[in-house]
């Protein structure tokens, strides 16, 4: 993939944007762990994928998604919703199942929409979205809309049939879609290594005659810059696969055992705390100081706060509504 | 009236959606170039251009999946996967996103879909291409699932299925393909919610669909010449199930009897006869019987296929078996 480098990530432009992507990922950090407990105290129910060390993907990725653009996103999609700039408070309804949840409390925390932002969704069936993904930019393509259907998907997803499907398809159509892979080295709790025998998951696209190419998922400003150029690429119409290397520091749903992963790995890998390593960077710079965290971490807190609230107050659905939007009313 | 065949009356129905709707596009296996493995879509690549009739590789989940994606997104889509046989493939897609994706999002979006297959058994095909699975499709809220049995319907029931604006299955029997019949011009009442009194009767209300369809008709073409007057309904619409006809019609003769190209257990027979029980119980002068498919893979040697599939002789014979009921 051939396109300009900058000689600094946006990320790092000046101070303010730098703040404003740990805000983001503060926001879904403080978000997701309230999500945690509140789940321990019966108000979310089901399953919950939290999201946490994975946020540097997320934040990184969306300045270069218009609003115009189309995202489909997995079952671990907080914090994707949250930076593409879901209402805080339409997502905790949506897991505390109220009605004026983001999908109405139909879908809960795997299934969060907001058409209005084209975000078509959380799938939680692994590999669902991709072909989603496909048909959605064939549409603006034979529309003739210059715009890109980003496809959220995890490492799990890359053995599934679809994944290898949908490039197919998307690569011989020509389709702008630009497929981000979230290699969390775990589909579930079987290693990246002990599901797939090419374990370099960008090479898959040279298969499909599509370009490819990887990036360090712990580091924000990283992410930004590979995903501009990421970008910039698919409007020119042609699919791309971009695979962010991140790391998942909860269990996979709510509470797992955690057989598969030793200790001292997580430990290990939480040394590269997107976070974490984002402030400190920031800091070499002397942008940002502990009064400034404690600013934003005082504002991220009201936000989630806020959302909280919002979702308590919210309403239950009539059960008499129980069938509604299984079928489309007709419009006289 | 004209004369017409099954299939050109589909490849009608599907030049007028594409001359209709510049939205509407046509994907699917061999679509294009072949001109369709029931030749449905000769001519219309070179009519409509490769933008609309689009070859897909054969990736039925893909390209299910992108049917609904591009519905999603201001398109009207028909995508054709050969047969119910491959359509399993492409399942995760039909159950899991296009009857969902509406509930799972609280109304947000609609999934304009319409997905064509053939189905059904009986050209020596054996087990794998001769199913007939359009109670699973059946089963699931959200869908829509139709079964054109006649010309007329074959012409028009995609134009319907294209108004709606939630996902419908269309299911066309590969045995009636090649039939011909007369085509009537569009009936002013025209719908797919209802089914439809092919022949009246009194005696007996035979209940079917699709393929079967022919079957019945000559049972009580038969059954007429023994003086046995069998009212014959055609399901049209699997899903909804229009059973006010279907109660009406056994109020009428008090009998009733099943045919489907399905096997027995938990078949769309079984259903039929749950609602007939539920809703025409005190009306019922004998049991309700089903013809349905033995209980096998469909074998590939001709008399064993026919043997494993419903035939107007068991239908004959299960009619006389009900009416002695009372006897």
């Amino acid at each position: 993939m051939k396109a300009p480098t900058r000689n600094r990530p946006v990320s790092l432009a000046d101070r303010q944007t730098a703040l404003d992507r740990l805000e983001a990922m503060l926001l879904i950090r403080r978000f997701e762990e309230k999500c945690a407990e509140l789940y321990s105290g019966g108000k979310i129910w089901g399953f919950l994928h939290l999201y946490i060390g994975e946020e540097a993907v997320a934040v990184g990725a969306m300045p270069a998604i218009r609003p115009e653009d189309a995202i489909v996103s997995t079952y671990r999609e907080h914090g994707h919703a949250l930076a593409r700039g879901v209402p805080a408070g339409a997502i905790m309804a949506e897991m505390f199942g109220k009605a004026n949840g983001c999908s109405r409390g139909r879908g809960g925390s795997m299934h969060l929409f907001d058409v209005s932002r084209r975000f078509y969704g959380g799938n939680a069936i692994v590999g669902g979205g991709l072909p989603l993904a496909v048909g959605l930019a064939l549409a603006d393509k034979l529309q003739q809309r210059p715009v890109v259907t980003v496809c959220l998907f995890g490492d799990g997803a890359v053995a599934e049939g679809e994944f290898h499907e949908s490039l197919n398809l998307a690569a011989l159509w020509q389709l702008p879609v630009l497929f981000l892979c979230e290699n969390n080295l775990y589909a579930m709790g079987t290693a990246l290594d002990r599901h797939q025998s090419q374990a370099k998951l960008h090479l898959k696209a040279d298969g499909y005659g599509m370009e490819a190419t990887a990036v360090d998922g712990m580091d924000v400003a990283a992410v930004e810059e590979e995903m501009g150029r990421a970008m910039d690429y698919v409007r020119t119409g042609k699919p791309l696969l971009l695979v962010a290397q991140t790391y998942r520091f909860r269990a996979h749903s709510m509470y797992d055992a955690e057989l598969y992963r030793s200790k001292e790995e997580v430990e290990a890998w939480k040394k590269r705390d997107p976070i974490l390593l984002w402030q400190a960077r920031l800091r070499k710079l002397d942008w940002l100081r502990d009064e400034d965290l404690q600013a934003l971490e005082a504002r991220v807190a009201i936000q989630v706060q806020e959302a909280v609230e919002f979702a308590a107050a919210g309403a239950w659905e009539p059960v008499e509504q129980l069938l509604r939007d299984v079928t489309t009313p007709v419009q006289l | 009236m004209t004369k017409s065949t099954y299939r050109e009356a589909i490849r009608a129905a599907l030049h007028e959606a594409l001359a209709n709707n510049p939205r509407t596009i046509l994907l699917g296996e061999d679509v294009g170039r072949y001109g369709g493995a029931f030749a449905c879509s000769r001519g219309l690549l070179e009519e409509f251009g490769p933008e609309r009739i689009r070859d897909t590789p054969l990736s039925e989940s893909a390209f299910v999946g992108a049917g609904i994606g591009a519905a999603l997104n201001g398109l009207r889509p028909i995508v054709e996967v050969m047969t119910v046989n491959f359509s399993l493939l492409a399942l995760d897609q039909i159950v899991n996103n296009a009857a969902t994706l509406r509930h799972m999002s609280g109304g947000q979006v609609s999934v304009p879909l319409v997905i064509r297959m053939a189905t059904g058994a009986g050209r020596r095909l054996a087990a794998q291409h001769s199913h007939s699975w359009e109670v699973w499709y059946a089963h699931v809220p959200g869908l829509r699932v139709l079964a054109p049995a006649t010309i007329t319907d074959a012409r028009y029931m995609l134009g319907a299925a294209l108004r709606e604006l939630d996902p419908v299955v269309i299911f066309e029997h590969a045995m009636l393909y090649p039939s011909e019949g007369e085509l009537d011009k569009l009936p002013e009442d025209f719908n797919i919610d209802r089914a439809a009194v092919r022949r009246p009767g009194r005696d007996i209300s035979l209940i079917t669909y699709g393929g079967s369809l022919p079957k019945a008709l000559a049972a009580a073409a038969e059954l007429a010449s023994a003086g046995i007057e069998a009212e014959v309904i055609d399901l049209r619409s699997l899903r909804p199930l229009d059973m006010p006809t279907v109660l009406a019609s056994v109020a009428r003769t008090h009998r009733a009897v099943i045919v489907d190209e399905g096997w027995r257990t938990c078949s769309l027979a079984a259903e039929i006869s749950a609602g007939i029980m539920e809703g025409a119980f005190y009306d019922l002068d004998a049991p309700v019987a089903r013809i349905c498919s033995a209980e096998v893979p469909i074998p590939y040697a001709g008399h064993l296929e026919d043997a494993a599939l419903p035939q107007p002789a068991r239908i004959v014979a299960a009619v006389q078996e009900v009416l002695a009921h009372h006897e």
